[in-house]
């Protein structure tokens, strides 16, 4: 086993469960459990909401199979990472200020909650309440087989073992700590990522011989990795372009996304957070995936895609320093499945327990069904993450796209659409799950339909059919209030 | 309901959004599949990396900051977010 790597890893690890802690007594203080444990009371300032939202969204996604990816595709995979830099502006531009006045004034603490205050229907809330569940739950355990994964890499452990240790430190930390101490561990995993990447890439950049003979090699070795069209000339520029919708606007549709953008202090904290957050995750993407296309002449034939980073690493820097580099996407790992993990739980206990089981709960029995949910859940993805499969990514993109469609225009219309109505918020969720599980099996059989992401022709139909339902519906609606 | 006044800037500045996002396509797609549609062969490069990714992915991000930081700084507003907080102030 490696000591040199291990010590930073371990060292982040008992930093991390430290602010566990800490935020568990400010929990105890707070005046409201729910507000404090799924919202962090709405004190988030502005560095804190960047960072939180850039590493929520920069998963395992981004910093395995992201590079992975890279290191076969080349440039045009870089291009292609790039259209993330919309998120680190967009979402808290689009949702904005109205969606934390209305928030604050539904008293919402979920996505699901403003739903619920939006158009005031049973049916929308118990939709958006499985399609949370059953989501996020793919989501969770791709990044969980993720954070095994690299910690198999590092230490050499078996893979369940490995996936062991990664599921009791989540939980633990998750468990004790809630939003705040999701969202400040978040914060300190963003430094970690954004310094880290940048010292990996200068690593490689080093090993390589400098960017020019890299761009030589690769040039030598195919030509096409150095064009925005991948290996082998089938990267086209429409199919690229179509993840703009995936993950760069799309993202405002993300629960975990937009849970953060209803938790900020003031106007102040959000637009500092619109600066930060661009750079940052401007910064971070570039460099992942630059490290991944420049990993390739410096260690080639690599099988695993999503084991590009931690061999890269390990190759190219002295061992401490590597494990301070590898803490990033372990950060990045973990602070996705914390928020995820918090998000299902947060629907379970909130959305449906609450709601409609036990609207009358008292604090300490809400605590008692909030611990309690989200640890069962976190045990049920590990049984579930025993298992994996071989491409992270996918399956990941299989979940957000997913909740993309579902959400987006339920959120974006309700807020901006004074006639976008239940029965369009209903039809649009439906079209937009169906229509995407439709076309993800369609694509896996014939290649992409029209030639653009999965997500792509959802998120249209869902918007036309939230456009028409609405209107066909007003005046049963007007009739009815 | 809309008759707030905090939500006609609210309004505005998610349109502000929408123009941040088209200007940011244009320059990434422009420059990436303008420069890039080339033969490899005949690729310049600046700073070691091809003109059409050093344009559209790198100089495309510090264009994209820049934006980010100028709206910010001259035309987003200063709002209250809690009901209450709004009645106070004028």
């Amino acid at each position: 086993m490696n000591w040199d790597v291990l010590v930073p890893l371990l060292l982040f690890l008992v930093t991390i469960f430290l602010i566990g802690i800490w935020s568990n007594k400010k929990l105890k203080q707070s005046k409201s459990f729910l507000s404090d444990y799924f919202v962090g009371s709405r004190e988030l300032g502005g560095l804190v909401l960047a960072m939180t939202m850039v590493a929520t969204y920069g998963s395992a996604s981004s910093f395995l199979g992201g590079p992975g990816a890279a290191y076969d595709i080349g440039l045009g995979w870089v291009l292609l990472a790039m259209t993330q830099v919309a998120t680190g502006y967009f979402v808290l531009l689009i949702l904005g200020k109205k969606f934390a006045i209305m928030t604050r004034r539904y008293n919402a603490v979920t996505l699901t909650d403003f739903l619920k205050g939006r158009y005031e229907s049973k049916t929308v809330v118990i939709l958006a309440a499985i399609s949370i569940i059953l989501f996020l739950f793919s989501a969770m355990a791709a990044q969980w087989i993720g954070g095994a994964y690299l910690i198999q890499s590092i230490t050499g452990l078996s893979y369940i073992g490995a996936l062991f240790i990664f599921a009791v430190a989540v939980l633990i930390y998750v468990v004790i700590g809630g939003f705040r101490a999701v969202s400040i561990t978040d914060t300190l995993q963003g430094v970690v990522m954004f310094f880290g990447t940048l010292l990996l890439l200068i690593g490689v950049i080093v090993a390589g011989g400098g960017i020019e003979q890299i761009m030589n090699d690769l040039t030598t070795e195919n030509p096409n990795l150095v064009t925005p069209y991948g290996p082998d000339g089938n990267l086209s520029a429409l199919y690229v372009s179509s993840f703009w919708i995936l993950v760069g606007v799309g993202v405002i549709g993300l629960p975990q996304v937009a849970v953060r953008a209803m938790s900020y202090k003031d106007s102040r904290s959000m637009h500092r957070a619109l600066i930060i957050g661009t750079i940052v995750v401007g910064f971070i993407m570039l460099n992942m995936h630059l490290i991944g296309v420049f990993a390739r002449p410096v260690l080639p034939g690599i099988d695993v895609p999503d084991q590009v980073i931690p061999l890269i690493a390990l190759e190219v820097l002295p061992g401490w320093l590597a494990g301070i580099v590898l803490a990033a996407p372990l950060a990045a790992i973990m602070s996705t499945v914390d928020s995820l993990l918090l998000l299902v739980s947060s629907s379970v206990v909130k959305d449906v327990y609450i709601n409609y089981i036990k609207p009358t709960a008292t604090r300490r029995h809400v605590e008692k069904v909030s611990f309690s949910v989200t640890a069962v859940i976190g045990i049920i993805v590990f049984l579930l993450a025993i298992q994996p499969p071989d491409f992270i990514i996918f399956l990941n993109l299989f979940a957000f796209g997913g909740l993309e469609a579902a959400f987006i225009w339920p959120v974006v219309l309700g807020l901006y659409w004074q006639d976008g109505n239940k029965y369009g918020a209903i039809a649009s969720m439906v079209t937009g799950i169906v229509s995407y599980i439709g076309i993800h099996f369609y694509n896996e059989a014939f290649g992409n339909l029209l030639g653009v992401h999965t997500v792509t022709l959802p998120v249209f139909f869902s918007l036309i059919v939230f456009v028409v339902m609405s209107l066909l519906f007003k005046r049963k609606v007007e009739l009815g209030t | 309901m809309n008759k707030d006044w905090r939500f006609r800037i609210s309004h505005r500045e998610a349109l502000m959004g929408v123009v941040l996002a088209l200007i940011n396509f244009l320059w990434w797609y422009g420059f990436a599949y303008g420069l890039g549609q080339k033969a490899p062969e005949d690729y310049t490069y600046i700073f070691g990396f091809p003109a059409w990714f050093f344009w559209s992915c790198i100089i495309g991000f510090l264009v994209m900051v820049s934006l980010v930081i100028l709206t910010v700084k001259f035309l987003l507003t200063d709002l209250p977010l809690d009901d209450r907080e709004e009645e106070h102030s004028e």
